[in-house]
């Protein structure tokens, strides 16, 4: 160990002596400094959100328009219209939440909120991106082969996904699931590193409750994501088989069982969904205890209450089978478990209110996100108890109820929470100041929008429409006008909304140049990433900080200012 | 156990990371635990499947041979007592450390190496990958196992190697045991609920 201090030492400064004479290739396309393998994932992430938006953008507007030629798109065919759907879902959540919260943020800051220079294997930190890469290349590329994308939905259900002769898209089948599973490689290296450098290597004196919340969500993300992805490989790996070499794992022709599948998927499906939405309520409670200026309301009860959520979310996966045919008496287990697992994630929400309450509140454009994440994820959870009951389930299930639930938990997650922690972050990404009217402007219009898309489809699904769909035209007596006036009023909204995240790119590359400066804490937070320059120069920290205090001392009684950073002695 | 070896460097005040084991040897623990639930799933898969069939083994299907398997079984786990012995060797005396690790070696190529001519025999009895969902379960998980084995004894080879150049790390040795104890520590459940 004494050996070790001293070639960390060594190290350290050699990190800061070679590195200003690196060409563009090395220092941005192959650089192992997690802070460019974080932007590599952001950018990546932020390209698939459009490519994913865009097929949104395609379906909603056969849905509210069927069978007229989308502008830019052309006419959707009944397989094209699957393909968008099941690729819209497969590259949000794998290639946009995934990347964005877990491996983007992450990556920057982990070792800035941790004090150290880089993740414990920079060099597997790198491969990780550069296999996520790939796996993005290979997910885009099914649309180019023989019968296009596969479109057997994000779930991937066999039979459909199993037999060509039913999905039509032999290749399309195969390529997605090989993506997928690159893609799991890529955050299994990515996690390795996560908790490794959490654990491994922090600066002096942080113990393990002096870690900022988000650091410790994001490590509770991981692990449960290594935990749940094992089961779903070995699934992936028999449909690849029954799909490519002829076995019958999920064929009950040869005495294979289709249902295996579900219960695989969903063993990690549901962790997936807590795998997304800690990192997002991570960035939440670092947000609002900012700009509160108050302390985060019971610390302590925050990090049990996630540990709990983790072990609970690997107990109720099977409420996504409560039509597929599985025992009763087993429904009643999971729709136990199922409710159960709201209750730590309301004691989060009332945390964030507790520690909102009485504080000095400033209003600022990532404080505005991270309220909205509370109230639009209250959403999602309270819908979420009428899926959960397998009462109510079996009159919803399959609806417009459904996909209404889950994008109201999701885009809570991995938009509005993306937001809150880039328009955070974001001085102390490119040292730059994000422009707050145009945030504010931005903020106001996809939270507005998003309503409008999701609440009619609350109403179109308790009224019994149908979510897999392509063409109501087919079922006239689910096409009332007045249900197809609902389906325009949503896709006008996802107009809109698509329509304000130009305002965001705009804000996003013009404060790149013209930002005001930002300096190296704009926001006066206290933990670690705001002591260094901003964009922290190669290696962060010109010298070991040391941690006095845990990440939260606002307005402590006696000081001057109303703010502790953790590595100022007193 | 860190603190106490700075203790003893007299370099307790010198500020410092703690670190709760070596970084390699965590990074390996936290694989190895998505590694054991990977084969989870394919035990249960299988459970599952086979617990809904009418006859076991599938008609026409020839039965494991669970009996010559037990030979290699204790081949396997001589392997990792064989490793224990040379973690142990090493703690003491880092070059005498090379005879139980190649023993360690030696006893997990057999295993391979047996378990190749299981599958020569398997193929011949007319057990295929695609003639049965006994045949696709076992080519799969069994196959999945000994890819691990191999990868696992290549590392090892590796740590012989530097061991022998006087080069190996405790981390990377201790970061490989954990890998081959998890190869060997696997099979046994595998053996027990597929071969019978």
């Amino acid at each position: 160990m004494a050996e070790s201090v001293e070639t960390q030492a060594a190290h350290h400064e050699d990190a800061h002596g070679h590195h200003g004479e690196m060409s563009f290739v090395s220092k941005y396309v192959f650089s192992t400094d997690h802070k460019v393998i974080a932007m590599q994932y952001l950018f990546t992430g932020m390209a698939m959100a459009l490519i994913g938006g865009f097929m949104a953008y395609a379906f909603r507007m056969q849905l509210a328009f069927p069978g007229e030629a989308v502008p830019g798109y052309g006419i959707v065919s009944a397989a094209n219209y699957n393909a968008l759907v099941t690729n819209h879902g497969t590259i949000m959540i794998f290639w946009v939440a995934m990347p964005v919260l877990i491996a983007a943020f992450g990556n920057f800051l982990i070792p800035l909120m941790c004090g150290c220079d880089d993740m414990v294997f920079p060099k597997i930190n790198r491969l990780s991106y550069q296999i996520f890469l790939l796996s993005a290349v290979v997910l885009i590329s099914s649309f180019f082969v023989e019968g296009g994308g596969f479109g057997g939905a994000w779930t991937a259900y066999p039979p459909l996904s199993a037999k060509a002769e039913y999905s039509l898209t032999k290749l399309g089948s195969s390529i997605w699931l090989v993506a997928v599973a690159l893609e799991f490689i890529a955050f299994l290296l990515g996690g390795i590193n996560f908790v490794t450098t959490a654990m491994n290597s922090r600066a002096p004196g942080m113990k393990l409750y002096d870690i900022p919340i988000v650091v410790w969500m994001i490590v509770v993300a991981s692990i449960l994501f290594m935990v749940s992805v094992g089961p779903l490989i070995a699934g992936a790996f028999m449909l690849l088989f029954d799909q490519t070499l002829g076995t019958q794992f999920y064929d009950p022709d040869g005495a294979g069982d289709p249902l295996l599948w579900q219960h695989l998927f969903w063993f990690f499906g549901h962790p997936e969904v807590y795998v997304v939405l800690l990192p997002a309520l991570g960035i939440v409670a670092e947000v609002i205890t900012t700009f509160s200026r108050k302390k985060l309301f019971a610390y302590r009860t925050v990090l049990y209450t996630t540990f709990g959520t983790g072990v609970l979310s690997f107990t109720v996966w099977a409420h996504h089978q409560f039509v597929a045919g599985i025992d009763p008496r087993m429904a009643n287990i999971f729709t136990l478990t199922t409710l159960l697992i709201s209750v730590p994630i309301a004691e989060l929400c009332f945390v964030y209110i507790a520690t909102l309450f009485g504080g000095s509140i400033r209003l600022t454009t990532p404080m505005l996100w991270a309220l909205a994440f509370i109230a639009e994820f209250l959403i999602g959870g309270v819908t979420g108890i009428f899926l959960g009951a397998s009462g109510s389930d079996i009159y919803l299930h399959d609806t417009y109820f459904v996909l209404a639930h889950f994008h109201y938990t999701f885009y809570p997650i991995a938009i509005i929470g993306t937001f809150a922690g880039i328009t955070y972050w974001y001085p102390k990404m490119f040292g730059r100041m994000l422009n707050e009217t145009l945030g504010k402007i931005h903020f106001w219009g996809s939270v507005i929008s998003f309503n409008v898309i999701f609440i009619p489809l609350f109403v179109l699904g308790i009224a019994g429409q149908h979510r897999r769909i392509f063409d109501y035209r087919n079922f006239p007596e689910l096409a009332l006008p007045q249900y197809q006036d609902l389906r325009i009023l949503a896709t006008f909204a996802l107009l809109v909304m698509l329509a304000f995240q130009v305002v965001f790119l705009y804000n996003f590359f013009m404060s790149l140049f013209k930002g005001e400066k930002a300096g190296n804490n704009p926001w006066k937070a206290n933990t670690l990433e705001w002591t260094v320059p901003s964009p922290p120069p190669h290696g962060n920290f010109a010298e070991m900080p040391t941690v006095y205090r845990g990440p939260y001392e606002y307005s402590t009684p006696g000081r001057d200012e109303d703010y502790w950073p953790q590595n100022v002695p007193n | 156990m860190n603190e106490e070896k700075l203790r003893l460097a007299g370099m307790e005040n010198v500020p410092h990371r703690s670190q709760i084991m070596d970084s390699r040897a965590l990074g390996m623990l936290i694989f190895v635990f998505t590694e054991i639930m990977l084969f989870a799933g394919f035990i249960s898969a299988f459970t599952i499947v086979r617990s809904a069939a009418m006859a076991w083994p599938p008609p026409g299907q020839p039965r494991l041979p669970m009996e010559e398997t037990a030979i290699n079984t204790a081949a396997l786990l001589a392997s990792g007592v064989a490793l224990a012995i040379a973690h142990q060797v090493y703690k003491r005396n880092r070059s005498q450390a090379r005879w139980p690790l190649l023993a360690a070696i030696s006893l997990g190529a057999i295993f391979v190496v047996f378990q190749g001519v299981e599958w020569v025999g398997m193929l011949r009895a007319g057990l295929t990958l695609t003639s049965s969902v006994l045949g696709s379960f076992f080519y799969m998980i069994i196959g999945l196992h000994a890819l691990h084995a191999v990868v696992a004894l290549t590392m090892l080879v590796r740590a012989c190697l530097l061991l022998n150049q006087g080069r190996l790390q405790p981390g990377l040795f201790l970061a490989t045991q954990i890998f081959w104890y998890f190869v060997v520590g696997v099979w046994p459940f595998i053996y027990l609920r597929v071969y019978p």
